[in-house]
């Protein structure tokens, strides 16, 4: 832990990207599960996350970061599915 | 070089901002502060300086639009009066907080209920906790020099804080005196360009202001807030040393006025302290040995060297133009601790409080007289009544 004598005046962050550092997803109480058979890639759920916790890669959705999923449950709720069947589920961390 | 000028104190603090030529003024008008604004938007629209006006929606915004600015890295300033400071009150502590170095002309005015539009001292004496520096002045001359001062208070690397420069509302602001301004180069050299600390506006070098700190480190940043506000002192003299060889007018952290042979005084901010002097020549006189110290630098309070000041008197009013309602006034209690730690050799002045002048009541020579002759009682032994009373009222 930093002295009071090594912080900078104002609690500027010179560092930038610093965030990736602090690992918000020991908060989550819920955890979204992805249920790829429902899921049509539209990516609302990466476009609503207030976190970037969703992992897309080369365009597509593949999973969740559960080192930064704060478990906020915004994606399960703006997911469409597939035929009424959400692509993305709520379920109680450590079930 | 100086012109000799018969102006308002809002015209004048106008002209200081003019001169120091802001990257950035966010405003929102509020009595008896809107004539500054509405003079420096003039400036603008006229070409006189190159600053980027920012009309808020309010003076939580405007502060929270000057915050912005300060942080992008620009020269920002901003005034008001009383309500409007009190709805700043949130982003006060935001901009000390940052160590944005605001330059912030405060109208002294009273607060509402009941609503009153003249001045006294509770919205500055509120702010008092804010982190913010505060310079109090006497009269249209006191508030430009300040404000020009201000910025290089403020924007010393050493500090980094905002400054907020108060003078009384309609007393000071719309009363047309005979000041001094200073040459538009003078204040430019004076003032020199804007040195930016940590800019939010260098792509090479991204940054984030803001940040959450909890347990773990929220209470070294307030020691680091502790230890800068410590260095304003010095900073100030500083400043005011080198103003005084430019403009030839001198400056300290306060002003004494016949008070080193002083049996008793008065403690006085603004615009009364000129009143009080001419009242303390008369009693001098008569051969009654009446002082005065007016305080300028308020925050950070220059605790002991108001105390070494005072400490040889036999008695002291201080005059509050606000009440601590619960309290003391503000300024009673700075200099009860500043006479309390005063190494007084087992003794110090009689300390009595009288609120004066609230809501802009006229504090007339004969209210300076009525206090002082107390006092001289009170240095020859008559017996103290109540510490804080209310002075001037109708019973
Ligand atoms: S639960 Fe919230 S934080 Fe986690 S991926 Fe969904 S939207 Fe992002
Ligand atoms: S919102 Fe639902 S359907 Fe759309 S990409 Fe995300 S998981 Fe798939």
């Amino acid at each position: 832990m930093k002295k009071w004598t090594e912080l900078v005046p104002g609690a500027v962050v010179l560092e930038a990207g610093s965030s990736a550092r602090f690992k918000t997803g020991s908060w989550r109480t819920f955890r979204p599960r992805w249920v790829p058979e429902n899921c049509i890639q539209c990516l609302m759920c990466w476009l609503y996350c207030p976190d970037m916790a969703v992992n897309v890669v080369d365009g597509k959705m593949t999973g969740f970061n559960y080192d930064y999923c704060k478990g906020c449950g915004v994606c399960a709720k703006e997911c469409p599915g597939k035929q009424g069947k959400k692509a993305i589920v709520m379920e109680p961390e450590g079930k | 070089m100086g012109k000799v000028v018969a102006v308002t104190g809002n015209e004048a603090v106008a002209n200081a901002l003019r001169q120091a030529d802001p990257d950035v003024c966010s405003l929102y008008p509020i009595t008896p502060q809107t004539d500054i604004v509405q003079r420096f938007s003039s400036f603008v629209a006229n070409g006189q300086v190159q600053t980027e006006l920012l009309n808020a929606e309010s003076e939580h915004s405007a502060m929270s639009a000057a915050i912005g600015a300060a942080a992008g890295g620009g020269r920002v300033i901003t005034a008001t009066s009383s309500q409007g400071l009190a709805l700043m009150w949130e982003m006060l502590h935001i901009a000390s907080g940052m160590n944005l170095p605001i330059i912030m002309p405060l109208v002294n005015r009273a607060l509402s209920a009941p609503l009153n539009i003249h001045g006294d001292h509770s919205d500055g004496m509120g702010a008092r906790d804010t982190g913010w520096v505060q310079l109090w002045s006497e009269n249209a001359q006191e508030a430009y020099d300040n404000t020009i001062m201000a910025f290089r208070i403020g924007e010393h690397l050493e500090i980094r804080l905002p400054v907020m420069v108060c003078m009384d509302g309609f007393i000071v602001s719309h009363s047309i005196a005979r000041m001094e301004y200073l040459g538009d180069d003078e204040v430019k050299n004076f003032i020199g360009p804007y040195q930016k600390v940590n800019p939010l506006l260098d792509l090479e070098h991204p940054k984030s202001f803001g940040p959450l700190i909890l347990t773990d480190l929220y209470h070294e940043y307030k020691r680091l807030q502790h230890e800068i506000m410590g260095r304003v002192k010095n900073v100030v003299l500083q400043v005011s040393d080198e103003f005084a060889k430019q403009s030839g007018r001198k400056y300290g952290l306060f002003e004494s006025y016949r008070l080193e042979d002083a049996d008793i005084a008065l403690v006085i901010l603004n615009s009364a302290a000129g009143t009080s002097k001419d009242v303390i020549d008369e009693l001098r006189d008569k051969g009654i040995k009446a002082g005065l110290l007016k305080p300028r630098l308020f925050r950070p309070f220059p605790y002991a060297e108001i105390g070494q000041a005072l400490r040889h008197l036999k008695a002291v009013c201080v005059m509050d133009r606000a009440d601590s309602f619960g309290g003391y006034g503000p300024m009673f209690m700075e200099i009860s601790s500043a006479l309390y730690q005063a190494d007084g050799e087992g003794r110090r002045p009689k300390l009595i409080n009288k609120i004066y002048g609230l809501g802009g009541r006229d504090y007339m020579p004969g209210d300076a007289r009525k206090v002082l002759l107390e006092l001289n009682e009170i240095s020859k032994g008559a017996p103290l009544g109540a510490v804080k009373e209310y002075m001037g009222v109708r019973e």
